[in-house]
């Protein structure tokens, strides 16, 4: 261990651990992207919907459904909640 | 049985020619009837890189037109047994490439007993680069120790997964990781990134690492497959390389920083 060192590796940045991470986040996002998954946030899409519906109307968990579908030309994020007859 | 071998990597400038050139000379010169072919439809150069450019009379894609035969086509390599070149065409755009043409060639080739036919792929994810992968068994896929590179490898695996007819049909393609230009003296520095970082990232097993090299340029100046150099680590590299293509398990080398006893001063200034 040389005098030196010591100012020597605080004085360089370790840029490989930063390429590093930054390829894993990127590299994790562009395949959840080209896979036919469906999106990470449609949990909860739905259970804020619920919340917002139950301001006005009584439904429960399951009477809501969120779908997303992939066709050639465009995805369809389809909505269905059922209202039961009891206000 | 032959097999048809893509060498890949999305992002150019990685090393693809020179790393189709060195492993199709290797596999050829330990005994396989190898055929290497260039994909890179209107900027050929792998006939270049293999010192054979002033014997190209037919190209890849006078023979997909009927132009010429393979066998016209075809340039046997003077140094090695074995190894043959089918260059690509200059002046044709990427679009005389056909998938029916493609697997003509590669159908004859297997008939006339190579064992292996290399694909030397273009850069991008265009028609050529499709075109190269397409009928692959395995892939050699070339990657540069640096972000963008990395980041292309792994756009380029995605095809091979989802588009290439082993894939189409169920199948996988054998994925191998080639990494080139390491330099263990700045992986070591945390300037740049270590092989272990690019495996764990790309999750595809390592075939080779060929260490930053001035007789790679040495070699491709004087147009000879930098494995032919003997002496140096890049063509020693390559070796290695070829013989876990060909089953054996053999160590890395050259992926650490040499220990060289320090001096006095050294010692003491760090």
């Amino acid at each position: 261990m040389g005098l030196f060192s010591f100012f020597k590796t605080e004085k360089k940045k370790n840029t490989a651990n930063l390429a590093k991470e930054r390829l894993q986040i990127l590299i994790a996002h562009e395949r959840t992207d080209k896979s036919q998954k469906s999106p990470d946030y449609l949990p909860k899409l739905r259970d804020e919907l619920v919340q917002v519906i139950r301001k006005y109307v009584h439904v429960s968990d399951k009477d809501v459904n969120v779908n997303l579908e992939k066709g050639e030309d465009f995805d369809t994020l389809e909505l269905n909640i059922t209202l039961s007859d009891n206000k | 049985m032959s097999k048809v071998i893509v060498v890949t990597s999305g992002k150019g400038g990685v090393g693809k020619t020179t790393s189709s050139a060195a492993f199709s000379a290797g596999l050829a010169a330990r005994g396989h009837k190898t055929a290497v072919i260039d994909f890179d439809v209107g900027l050929r150069n792998l006939d270049l890189i293999m010192g054979v450019e002033r014997r190209v009379i037919y190209d890849f894609v006078n023979v997909i037109n009927g132009e010429a035969t393979l066998k016209q086509a075809l340039i046997k390599d003077k140094r090695v047994d074995n190894l043959y070149i089918l260059p690509a065409s200059q002046t044709r755009d990427k679009d005389a490439l056909t998938k029916e043409g493609v697997e003509s060639i590669i159908n004859e080739l297997k008939e006339d007993g190579f064992e292996y036919i290399v694909c030397d792929s273009p850069a991008g994810i265009e028609k050529g680069a499709f075109m190269a992968l397409y009928f692959a068994d395995e892939a050699i896929v070339v990657t540069n120790p640096e972000v963008s590179s990395v980041r292309d490898s792994d756009r380029i695996l995605g095809i091979l997964q989802s588009r290439s007819k082993v894939a189409e049909e169920g199948g996988a393609v054998k994925e191998h990781l080639l990494i080139t230009r390491y330099s263990p003296d700045r992986v070591e520095g945390g300037d740049m990134l270590g092989m272990d970082d690019i495996v764990e990232i790309l999750s595809i097993p390592l075939i080779g690492v060929i260490p930053e090299s001035g007789s790679v340029l040495q070699a491709s100046n004087s147009g000879n497959p930098v494995i032919m150099d003997k002496e140096s680590a890049a063509g020693q590299a390559y070796e290695d390389v070829v013989s876990r293509f060909l089953g054996e398990e053999i160590p890395l080398r050259f992926t650490h920083v040499e220990q060289k006893k320090k001096g006095f001063f050294q010692k003491i200034f760090g």
